[in-house]
């Protein structure tokens, strides 16, 4: 019952604030609003009894992307002024496409035999996980530390002054 | 709640960042969008992990979480990067490589 009430909260604040995330004519106020988007995935994570990830995309996204959007307006936009307004445009086109995608997934989810109950947690699934990362996957491991470096290389060079 | 209520949810969401992407005129909106789409995906990720009993699904959002954050740094520093050469970040004004 508790699980219930937690849901349906968190899906309106999701869904709620993913809505505000397209819609909101101020920029600024879009960040702020994936903000909460990403907290409150943090909270659907923490339902699904996945306390460090919630930890995780606290940190990273909800700290991190936010943090980098921010400045990328602060260099790109006037904070006040005209400039931060931003339109959408063909909002019909865009409202048919994103409905029918919607639309065609939630019906194939529908008619599909999907579990209505969790398996039981076997053990520890923060230690399961690190003991993952650790032996089983320790090659995408690696490879995710390479792609990081690649990603912090990059950044750096595009952002060099200009010479 | 079932597998079915998370996996909804997070269809939702993706048609909302679809629709963010699909509209949005300026290219931090349009990235806004993806970051949603991305998000919708790690709920279904967990989503699945929790309800087969299995953390290998878990394991798997940790690395796609990651990689979303470096695509996000990418795709910033490149905005940045033509908002100098275009003094514009609106995605209707950058046709570089129209011919």
């Amino acid at each position: 019952m508790a699980e219930t009430i937690a849901f349906w909260s968190l899906a309106v604040v999701l869904v709620g604030s993913a809505l505000a995330v397209v819609l909101s004519k101020n920029l600024f106020h879009s960040v702020l609003w994936l903000a909460l988007a990403l907290t409150g995935t943090a909270g659907v994570f923490l339902l699904l009894e996945a306390e460090f990830l919630a930890a995780v995309q606290l940190l990273l996204y909800a700290g991190g992307v936010v943090t980098i959007v921010v400045f990328a307006i602060v260099v790109t936009e006037r904070l006040v002024g005209e400039r931060i307004t931003q339109t959408n445009r063909r909002i019909t086109a865009g409202a048919v496409v994103a409905l029918a995608f919607v639309a065609f997934v939630v019906n194939f989810i529908s008619q599909q035999p999907l579990a209505a109950t969790r398996q039981p947690l076997t053990a520890d699934l923060t230690r399961a996980l690190g003991e993952g990362v650790l032996t089983r996957f320790v090659l995408p491991f690696e490879l995710l530390g390479v792609l990081m470096l690649a990603a912090m290389l990059g950044a750096i060079y595009f952002a060099r002054p200009e010479d | 709640m079932g597998l079915q209520a998370y996996l909804t949810l997070a269809a939702i969401v993706f048609g909302i960042g679809l629709f963010g992407v699909v509209t949005r005129r300026n290219t931090i909106g349009i990235l806004l969008g993806i970051e949603l789409m991305m998000n919708a995906v790690n709920i279904n990720l967990v989503a699945f992990a929790r309800f087969s009993g299995s953390d290998v699904g878990m394991i798997f959002t940790v690395f796609a979480i990651c990689i979303t954050v470096a695509e996000a740094a990418m795709g910033l520093a490149i905005v940045i990067l033509l908002f100098r050469i275009r003094r514009t970040v609106m995605a209707d004004h950058l046709d570089l490589l129209k011919g």
